[in-house]
């Protein structure tokens, strides 16, 4: 039987835990503990940050991040598809940068505004 | 001369919490002075997520949290200063900044809140042995460069130190490229958050290495070679432990020191943890200069910075309204076993709140254990900790009752449980 381990990051006390393929969860202090093995062996998501080229702004990047979290899998396929965008000023919090980003249906979006400078 | 009732130093999430703050409590004549183009501080290169679950209860960047605080500082039209530094600060609370458009600038304040963050330990506080070429930076500066500037600091990394900065850091540089070969540790333990453990090292299968130092620098022009040993119990490397590391760029995430420089310069009386000595208002030992934010103690969360922040902004505006106590006795606070250290420093003990909290970290991991608060030799409470580690700022409320007269001394200690 094929069994992981991990550390559980809901609390300070960071419990060991062991999943096995039932999804039964061990080595938990508490609720949360299960719940986060289950989710990180299932389905680990993740939100990515990162930035994109901007021009026109006071700055050369604008900072970005999914507006929910991904698939794990699709970190590094995500990181491509930002790193191909160049946006221009103005941008503001909340602009989609990327709509769907990866089939993942999720946006990646804008997190500072970015004024237009003369 | 320009008149204020209160100068802020720092227009990081700090200094414009304190504003913010004081605005509130009735202080609407303010000067808030940043150093850098922007408000929102060390917040603006932090473009990762999980701040703000506390003060907003959502997950925000860093530049997103510092919007809502430059949008608050706004809505209330309290005026700033960018691209200003101070220069000098005396004791009557006369501040002089400097900027390319005004020139020198003098204040007179009634009240000065020092939000002035950190700056951070850089290659030369730890004396690595070996060369001296391009290569070694600071996690902070890595950081500048890369989500601000767009510049990637090198292709093959190793990073000294487990905070939380470097960890962070160590995932940032992966997914934009660089190769990070691996995380050294001195200490037994990890200096980081769970959450940044898992998704920054684990994630990208980053080696940390505990227990282990860099040992040597080689390099003519830019770093070739890093060595890392294994340290011994008084942190001393153990020969023949050497590994060697085909780096070009070391980053070094060893710690932060509050930058105290003005407050030093009137001969304000700092603790050991290099912050200034404060009482439950953040209010220091020379009267109407106030210390807040990470130049205070250094904090794991933002959250924490702005909710300490308002606070010591509500203090300025007290003091400058005549109603914080004037007094000479106070209650001592001091760091007892198993305690690195504690805020405040000392209580006056006045009317204005019911509790006060204290904040402290612990010096090693525990688990098991009561924090207790012994005040003039009686304990007046106990609170069970089943896990406590260096890395989580702890934050206690204490209710005032407990504390029966206005002098003496209140020790914050660990105490193991019995068995």
């Amino acid at each position: 039987m094929a069994v992981t381990e991990l550390i559980c990051i809901n609390c300070p006390r960071g419990c060991h835990l062991k999943v096995d393929d039932q999804l039964n969860v061990s080595g938990n202090f508490c609720p949360r503990g299960a719940a986060y093995g289950k989710q990180e062996v299932t389905n680990p998501t993740r939100t990515v940050t990162s930035t994109v080229r901007i021009s026109g702004a006071e700055l050369p990047l604008c900072p970005v991040k999914t507006a929910q979290p991904i698939p794990k899998g699709k970190m590094s396929d995500i990181m491509v598809s930002i790193n191909q965008v160049f946006l221009q000023a103005p941008v503001h919090i909340g602009d989609v940068v990327i709509s769907n980003v990866c089939g993942t249906g999720v946006n990646v979006v804008a997190t500072r505004n970015m004024e237009k400078i003369s | 001369m320009i008149n204020k009732d209160l100068v802020i130093i720092g227009g990081g999430s700090a200094g414009m919490a304190a504003a913010i703050g004081a605005y509130d409590h009735g202080i609407k004549d303010i000067l808030i002075i940043e150093r850098s183009p922007f408000l929102g501080g060390i917040l603006n290169q932090c473009i990762h997520n999980g701040f703000g679950l506390t003060e907003f209860k959502e997950e925000l960047t860093g530049p997103e949290f510092a919007y809502r605080f430059i949008e608050q500082v706004k809505a209330r039209n309290i005026p700033f200063v960018l691209d200003s530094t101070v220069t000098s600060i005396n004791r009557d609370k006369l501040v002089v900044y400097t900027n390319a458009k005004e020139g020198v600038v003098e204040v007179q304040a009634k009240a000065i809140i020092m939000a002035t963050g950190c700056y951070e330990r850089s290659a030369g506080a730890i004396g690595i042995p070996g060369d001296r070429p391009a290569g070694i930076l600071t996690a902070g500066q890595a950081q500048l460069f890369l989500n601000e500037y767009g510049y990637l600091c090198g292709k093959r990394i190793f990073i000294l130190g487990s905070g939380d900065i470097g960890l962070i850091m160590a995932r940032r540089l992966t997914l934009e490229g660089a190769k990070v070969l691996g995380v050294a540790e001195i200490m037994p333990w990890s200096n980081g958050l769970n959450r940044n453990m898992v998704q920054c090292l684990y994630d990208f299968n980053i080696p940390l290495y505990l227990s282990h130092t860099v040992s040597k620098v080689v390099g003519k022009e830019r770093v070739e070679r890093i060595e890392i040993s294994q340290v011994d119990a008084h942190m001393k490397a153990i020969p023949g432990t050497e590994q060697s590391f085909n780096a070009d760029t070391l980053i070094l995430s060893i710690g932060l020191i509050p930058n105290n420089d003005l407050l030093n310069s009137i001969s304000c009386t700092m603790s050991r943890t290099r912050g200034a000595i404060v009482n439950e208002h953040f209010e220091t030992d020379i009267d109407g200069i106030f210390s807040c934010g990470n130049v205070l103690h250094v904090h794991d969360l933002v959250d924490n910075v702005v909710a300490e922040a308002r606070e010591a902004g509500k203090g300025a505006a007290m003091y400058i309204q005549g109603k914080l106590p004037r007094e000479d006795q106070v209650i001592a606070c001091l760091a007892g076993d198993g305690v690195g250290y504690v805020v405040p420093q000392k209580i006056v003990l006045d009317e204005s709140e019911d509790s006060l909290l204290f904040k402290f970290r612990v010096k090693a991991p525990s688990k098991n254990v009561f924090i207790e608060y012994n005040f003039n030799g009686e304990v007046i409470k106990r609170v069970f900790k089943p896990v406590i580690i260096p890395s989580e700022m702890e934050i206690e409320s204490l209710p005032k009752n407990l504390l029966k007269t206005n002098q003496g001394t209140l020790t914050v200690s660990l105490k193991a449980k019995e068995a």
